[in-house]
């Protein structure tokens, strides 16, 4: 509908990496309907994740569920600019978010947390352990860091298949200090795999602090030895990130090898649900709910560009809260798994 | 909106209401932090998950054993009606807690009785007798080594989504020169030097092999593969069953296994029963060139992930293996000799020690059936209760340790499916229970012999 966009800054200021060869990254020229496809995006994880958490509150979620609040602008603004199916994403346990920005149903997500046959691993993998062959999503893993060297491993598929897909691995600040990731840049950069590794700074690794754990904390330069070129990405920002995103593409689709992109966020939760977060002051997390707020900050910009009045924004949360209750409803009906299932799946062929 | 005592922990049932930190009429924003609850673990702080105003506490500060899923508060959201509750003071922090009015959480951690899986009774395994392996073509003389190079060069002929990658198998030839002629024919792009990384590398295998590949990770040996196994096992052998049937991966990490020569502890172990015990992998462990080709590609053609254990002590022997196209099946143990008195078996290179043993034994008369299981994982019971049914003897010959091992599981499968038959008690000769030691004379002593197994067949015939 309306022509405008918010301009874009790029030559700018806001990023900053090492970077000879590198634009800056700046602020991505969203066009309104882009814009209100990424406010609606990172309100649908948000919602989806609130009801997470009162289901796991309810009982009706089990084991470890680690919410993605706070995050939303990292991964919306990354896979608007990515194409699912051909290209790859890996992340680790902290996954809700990754799954509804590939576009998978939340219902099959939901039921899948709450165990359920409905669930897209059939009720056997749960919150950390769901995929989606069909969207490129390849997990949802457990271990920290695994999905590093397993995300260069698909990035060496599309290189060896030549299909022009680039992988996407996120990973967070606490798996940034795991060796397998290093071994993992060793071997993208000396071969060009065409993999963006992404780096989901939200400040804490569990409990402990980035600076706590991380010698060299500014984590965008983590791959210098290896040559891979990093930015520092405004996180909270979903244009900023997205058009990180498209520096990024550049990057790895001209066939330069890997890059590195240092997504500073915050999760406003616990690591996982049973979490106290005692290590940071409540006040350290309601500024950043006022002041750095990626929905909050998005809704503000397009309200002064008019991409959007309140009645749209009411509009929106009411369609969104609708999506999420009927995902909700469905993980509650749905089914737990045959007994059988028990045995399904263990192998693939029969010896 | 109602809120509820959350579950704060997975095991949490109840809790503390320690403290409220709002009252009736206090606006609240999302996130706030509305009461403390003490579980048993830490104290946690209740955010609201919305803004709104608080309407009621509905139970008062200080009670103990709240159950999970209680009413414990209403806040009316921003623009929510104010439900006319009636201004309910908060009880007293002695009264009852209120009964939890809510649905019980779902029977999702308490299974249903009868949707419960019981733990099997043993099945009664039908008995398949394993068969000794008569090639009816042409065959020619081949070390394993060759073999093994024969197989992986043949499927990748077959298949262009399969490739080698690995420590030196591409300009080297390979450590052990397995991979010997890889590189010439088929090009860098497919046969991979990596470096010295194997938790990288065999990651970044099982990636390739989720996206669309058909990796084979050579290991410059097994004991090396010890830094890789997390990716072996959480990341290859899990994730199928994990993603409900959605995920392929592929892949065959293959290398010598087991003892070499006055090489020690480090580089001397056998891992056999270490990846025999994970679901979701296949485990092969070949004696002879023949098996180990046709092992070798049927395991590249398998849509699982495959450890494939070689020998190195085994690479330069050579057996005749069929000319042509040779594929051998996963999951069949093979007959390497017939005999009555007793049955014995193996895998890998203790199929060696026990034949050995069983032509000294033959000249006193006594008659040995020699078993190679070939595949660990799926292990062949019916062949192994079929030889026990046979011979009503057993003794397993492992080259590796005692404790919780191949023979362990042998041991267990006759005693569990084959008591019947059992005319003495199944022995087990292994290596001796020590770190394998570099002086010559005690690296003899310390590794399994066919003197030990020609004893402890005396022992119980």
């Amino acid at each position: 509908m309306a022509k405008a966009s918010v301009a874009s800054t790029r030559r700018g200021s806001a990023g900053k990496g090492g970077l000879e060869k590198l634009p800056n990254i700046g602020r991505h020229s969203a066009s309104q309907e882009e814009y209100r496809d990424f406010y609606q995006m990172m309100l649908l994880i948000r919602r989806f994740e609130e009801k997470a958490g009162q289901l796991y509150g309810m009982g009706l979620i089990g084991g470890f569920c680690h919410l993605y609040i706070g995050q939303e602008a990292v991964v919306t603004g990354l896979q608007a600019a990515i194409t699912p199916g051909k290209d790859s994403v890996v992340t680790g346990y902290r996954d809700h978010g990754h799954m509804l920005a590939c576009h998978i149903d939340p219902k099959v997500i939901m039921a899948e947390l709450t165990g359920r046959a409905a669930g897209i691993s059939r009720g056997k993998g749960g919150s950390m352990h769901m995929f989606s062959v069909e969207q490129g999503f390849f997990g949802g893993h457990g271990i920290v860091g695994a999905q590093v060297p397993i995300g260069a491993g698909l990035a060496f598929a599309h290189k060896y298949k030549g299909d022009g897909g680039v992988s996407l691995a996120y990973f967070g600040d606490g798996a940034a200090n795991q060796g397998q990731v290093y071994e993992a840049f060793n071997m993208a950069e000396l071969w060009k795999l065409p993999v963006i590794f992404v780096i989901e700074n939200n400040q804490y690794a569990m409990g402990t602090s980035v600076n706590r754990a991380s010698a060299e904390d500014q984590l965008y330069r983590r791959g210098e030895s290896f040559r891979i070129e990093g930015l520092q990405v405004d996180g909270m920002d979903v244009l900023a990130v997205r058009d990180a995103a498209t520096v990024a593409l550049d990057w790895v689709k001209s066939g330069r090898g890997p890059i590195l992109l240092e997504m500073k966020t915050y999760r406003y939760r616990g690591h996982s649900m049973s979490d106290p977060a005692k290590y940071r002051s409540r006040e350290e997390v309601q500024s950043v709910r006022e002041n750095r707020d990626p929905i909050e900050h998005a809704k503000r910009e397009m309200l002064e560009l008019g991409f959007a009045d309140e009645a749209w924004f009411k509009e929106v949360e009411k369609q969104v809260k609708a999506q999420v209750a009927e995902a909700a409803d469905f993980a509650e009906q749905a089914p737990e798994p045959e007994a059988g299932e028990l045995y399904t799946d263990v192998l693939v062929g029969n010896y | 909106m109602e809120i509820k005592l959350p579950a704060m922990s997975p095991t949490m049932e109840e809790g503390t209401l320690a403290n409220w930190l709002v009252k009736p009429g206090d606006e609240v924003k999302p996130g706030q932090v509305i009461a403390e609850i003490e579980t048993d673990k830490a104290t946690m702080e209740l955010e609201a998950d919305e803004g709104g105003t608080v309407v009621s506490l509905e139970v008062a500060a200080g009670t103990d054993g709240v159950k999970v899923g209680t009413l414990i508060a209403v806040i009316a959201g921003e623009g929510e009606e104010v439900a006319a509750r009636p201004a309910a003071a908060p009880p007293a922090a002695k009264a009852e807690p209120e009964p939890a009015p809510t649905p019980e959480p779902e029977p999702s951690s308490k299974p249903e009785a009868g949707a419960e899986a019981r733990p099997e009774a043993p099945k009664p395994v039908e008995l398949t007798p394993a068969t000794v392996a008569a090639f009816s073509g042409a065959t020619r003389k081949q070390t394993v080594r060759e073999a093994l190079r024969d197989a992986m060069a043949e499927e990748m002929r077959a298949d262009e989504t399969v490739f080698v990658m690995g420590e030196e198998v591409a300009q080297y030839q390979g450590a052990y020169k397995v991979t010997q002629g890889l590189l010439d024919e088929f090009g860098d792009k497919r046969v991979v030097d990596t470096p010295i990384t194997e938790y990288g590398f065999a990651g970044l295998g099982v990636g390739a092999a989720m996206g669309g590949l058909k990796p084979i990770v050579e290991f410059m040996t097994f004991n090396f593969a010890m830094q890789a196994i997390d990716h072996i096992i959480n990341s290859a052998a899990k994730t199928n069953y994990m993603s409900g049937g959605q995920m392929r991966c592929p892949i065959v990490f293959r290398g010598p296994n087991g003892a070499a020569s006055r090489v020690a502890a480090q580089h001397s172990q056998n891992y056999a029963p270490w990846y025999a015990n994970v679901p979701g992998l296949l485990v092969i462990a070949p004696y002879d060139a023949a098996d180990a080709k046709g092992l070798l590609k049927s395991a590249i053609r398998s849509p699982d992930p495959v450890v494939f254990l070689e020998n190195e002590l085994l690479y330069g022997h050579s057996f005749e293996v069929p000319e042509g196209e040779h594929v051998v099946p996963i999951g069949k143990a093979r007959l390497y000799r017939e005999g009555s008195h007793v049955t014995l078996v193996s895998y890998s290179i203790g199929v060696g020690v026990a034949l050995e043993a069983a032509a000294q034994l033959a000249a006193d008369g006594i008659e040995c059936e020699v078993l190679d299981l070939r595949t660990l994982r799926p292990l062949d019971e019916a062949a192994v209760l079929a030889s026990l049914k046979k011979t009503n003897r057993m003794v397993v010959v492992e080259e590796g340790w005692p404790v919780c091992s191949i023979s362990s599981e042998i041991i267990a499968i006759a005693m569990e499916k084959g008591f019947d038959d059992l005319d003495a008690p199944v022995l087990r000769v292994t290596n001796k229970d020590v770190p394998l030691p570099y002086a010559n004379n005690l690296e003899k002593l310390a590794l399994v012999k066919a003197a030990d197994v020609v004893a402890a067949v005396r022992s119980i015939v």
